[in-house]
């Protein structure tokens, strides 16, 4: 009796001990090197662009010292200064967001504060197909329609064909969707009770759209806009086709600021354009053509990644207030 | 202590009645202009996308004057045909191979037929003694392999060989429509001006033309306008997205199981959070460099098939579809990810507590618990990931598609070209005929985006109806 008690009660436990099973460990290790894979990612990015701009650094005719001073970008007298290629990025961006910036916001405004249900169930659509439509049909856009668009304003002898200010705008286009639905997620996100408070002391909808919820939105505002900016200082194609494939190379104190530095009616080539261009076709590896794009490229990741680190920080400051 | 009155009258503190209606009407104005400017800013949203769509539509149709070397009704009624009801594109593939072979050059022709053969089982200007011959060489070319022409790469030929078709001029579709005979004037004074060389009125056709139509999706690339289409580019971009999906969707919807289901809040599971928040707001252009400096040259035997096949590999380098397919794999992959970890938060707590309950594993309950509802979420997440590998650009240019290619992609180990390319390199072009084949081009894109956009809603409300 009691063996037979002392047998069943054997078994019981064994039963109930933890059974191995090698197959949960082996789904567990696959979806852990998945998560992995895009540290994996960072770390190809990372290595890829600081060896080459290593390599390129090291040849005789780069300095770090003139990559970062010179105002003169043509690889082929051997002067790579980077500066041309960064008035070229940040020119199309600051007019990119002259246009996208108040259009944004105040698309944002509208949709959050007064637009009806079924007023945003047309308006929202319309700029989610505009999110959706690839960049190039963009750049296509914007040669076949702003620029010839610009000259016929402007006149052809003042506008070039390339310039800064066809890109510049079609970049605008492009990213005021994103402006408007990331400025639109923070004005919603701004408590009700603050627009009533407002309301109950007789504000209009204007004061309490401007004075109350813009200002409690601010932080996610600026957030959008950061990532707004991120978007069109990596933007590619439009600024490939339309702002033109030479670098705008000047010679400060010499050159007039607006008649050519800063003039909008110009082609500026951008550094993803620059990158664009030079790696079409079949680019000889380990040349300095090949090389340099890496450093634009290392360039240009340091600046998108401090504007997306920019832009966190906003949303951390605004989910503070908030949640 | 009586109360005496102010000794300001009460309205230089409060507004009198008018003043405060006049107040008031300014503040009211002010809030109806503003909610104007609002509309208005909404409104632009719109009318560029509305310009963006008639640009292309404008530029896609119209019409087209044309010089023909020989008519084409001419031939077809040469071939013993009605002209008023057959038209060329109907003729038979050995009547229009035969064109080709009374027309152009034995050299020329023998060219085309090294480039790829007419028919599968007989040459039609090469001998076979010198085509087991070439074919035999170190460097045999593409006719040697590849199957033969069809019927739409032929016909596309015969325009080009022996129509000699040569679009001199483009009207848009709505000048097209609103205003023919300015069309009909400019030409003329095109001739008079010399700017179409030695043709004579009574050469050119004014005709109507559909730059997008069913032969510029069937037909190979071209350099020669009139003829080109975009099949290599459609195929190459079904390659590309496939490849893509294959890698990306595995990948990206293991990696959102392991954040939300295993992972517990080390410092390591928040840092890879954080990386992948960080790789969705990284420059395309740079996973281009990515997959040039890594997948295209590092990985050169992998991705250009070079350690699958003990002879000459398919490819000569890595700029392969599948080099390029697994660059937009990892440019989609953190997309992927944040909706597939959405689509997982978004699976209630007491279903997992359930499954675990019950004693099922954490891979079981996941499995067939968590997933199933998460599905739908996940699919639409994929497919609008899918939407934007097809449309990105500048990764491609970096890996190396820009390069022309008329042969369509065959494996994962093809050279390629993409539909997006396409229209870059169309758009870059300066002659007119090619601005017409980027719109059209655009068209075909922005269908295809459609389809997959239509695909992630049906998708979502056929799953979400049965859950």
């Amino acid at each position: 009796m009691t063996t037979e008690n002392q047998v069943d009660r054997d078994q019981i436990a064994m039963k109930l001990t933890k059974r191995r099973r090698p197959g949960e460990r082996v789904v567990r290790g696959f979806l852990y090197f998945c998560g992995a894979l895009t540290i994996a990612t960072t770390i190809g990015i990372l290595y890829e662009l600081g060896t080459e701009s290593f390599l390129f650094f090291q040849d005789d005719r780069v300095g770090v010292v003139e990559f970062l001073t010179d105002t003169f970008w043509q690889p082929q007298v051997g002067r790579f200064g980077i500066a041309p290629l960064i008035l070229g990025t940040f020119y199309i961006t600051a007019i990119a967001m002259v246009v996208a910036a108040p259009i944004g916001l105040l698309a944002a405004i509208y949709l959050s504060e007064y637009a009806s249900e079924r007023v945003r169930g047309f308006f929202k659509p319309v700029l989610e197909i505009l999110v959706g439509i690839p960049t190039v049909v963009f750049g296509f856009f914007a040669l076949t329609f702003m620029t010839p668009l610009l000259r016929g304003i402007f006149g052809t002898s003042v506008v070039n064909f390339f310039n800064v200010a066809s890109a510049g705008i079609v970049v605008g286009l492009l990213i005021i969707p994103l402006i408007s639905s990331l400025a639109e997620d923070a004005l919603r996100a701004v408590p009700d009770s603050l627009r009533q408070a407002a309301y109950a002391l007789g504000a209009s909808k204007f004061e309490v759209s401007t004075r109350i919820v813009v200002p409690a939105a601010l932080s996610g505002i600026a957030a959008g806009f950061v990532v707004a900016m991120s978007r069109a200082v990596g933007e590619t194609m439009v600024v490939t086709l339309a702002s033109g494939a030479s670098p705008r190379n000047f010679e400060p104190g010499v050159d007039p600021l607006f008649g050519h530095i800063l003039n909008p009616f110009e082609g500026a080539q951008a550094m993803t354009g620059y990158v664009a261009i030079t790696a079409s076709g079949d680019i000889a590896y380990n040349t300095i053509d090949y090389n340099s794009i890496f450093a634009i490229g290392l360039t240009l990741f340091i600046i998108t990644f401090a504007l997306n680190s920019l832009s966190r920080r906003f949303v951390k400051r605004f989910r503070q207030e908030y949640e | 202590m009586s109360i005496s009155a102010p000794e300001r009258p009460v309205r230089e503190y409060f507004p009198t009645a008018d003043e405060y209606q006049g107040l008031l009407d300014r503040r009211t104005r002010r809030s109806r202009l503003f909610e104007m400017a609002c509309l208005v800013a909404l409104m632009i949203a719109v009318i560029a996308l509305a310009t963006l769509l008639y640009t292309i539509i404008n530029d896609s149709f119209g019409l087209v004057a044309v010089v023909n070397e020989r008519d084409p009704e001419a031939i077809v009624s040469d071939l013993g045909y009605d002209p008023a009801t057959v038209e060329l594109v109907d003729a038979e593939f050995d009547e229009l191979v035969g064109l080709l072979e009374t027309t152009v050059a034995s050299g020329v022709g023998r060219r085309l037929e090294r480039e790829q053969r007419f028919y599968e089982d007989r040459l039609v200007f090469e001998s076979d003694e010198v085509w087991d011959e070439i074919c035999s060489s170190d460097a045999p070319p593409g006719g040697c392999t590849a199957g033969p022409r069809d019927h739409a790469n032929l016909y596309a030929l015969v325009v080009e060989r022996v129509v000699v078709q040569d679009v001199i001029a483009a009207y848009d579709l709505v000048p097209s429509l609103v205003n023919p005979e300015a069309f009909d004037a400019e030409i003329a004074a095109g001739i008079e001006a010399g700017r179409f060389g030695d043709y004579t009125a009574d050469q050119i056709e004014v005709e109507w033309r559909a730059w997008f139509n069913l032969s510029f999706i069937r037909s190979p690339q071209s350099a020669t306008p009139e003829v080109a289409g975009i099949r290599t580019a459609i195929l190459g971009s079904a390659w590309l997205v496939l490849i893509t999906v294959v890698f990306a969707v595995p990948v990206g919807v293991g990696a959102a199981i392991y954040l939300v289901e295993y992972a517990k809040p080390t410092r390591l599971n928040s840092f890879i959070q954080t990386n992948i928040n960080n790789l969705a707001g990284v420059p395309s252009i740079i996973y281009g460099m990515l997959g040039l400096a890594v997948l295209v040259r590092i990985f050169e035997p992998f991705t250009s098939g070079a350690i699958f096949t003990t002879g000459v590999p398919p490819a000569e380098n890595g700029r392969t579809v599948l080099s390029a397919g697994l660059t937009l794999g990892l440019l989609t992959l953190p997309v992927v990810i944040i909706s597939a970890q959405e689509a997982l938060r978004a699976v209630p707590d007491s279903l997992r507590h359930a499954g675990l309950a019950l004693g099922a594993t954490r891979w079981q309950t996941v499995r067939s618990q968590i997933l199933p509802v998460a599905l739908p979420g996940i699919l639409t997440g994929t497919i609008l990931a899918m939407a934007r590998a097809i449309g990105e650009t500048a990764p491609l240019i970096l890996v190396g598609a820009a390069s022309f290619i008329t042969s369509d992609p065959t494996g994962p180990f093809s050279k390629f070209t993409a539909l997006p390319i396409q229209i870059f390199q169309w758009t870059s072009f300066p002659q007119v005929e090619f601005q017409k084949l980027a719109a059209a081009a655009s068209i075909a894109l922005l269908l295809l985006l459609l389809t997959l956009n239509a695909a992630a809603v049906i998708l979502r409300n056929k799953y979400s109806r049965r859950a």
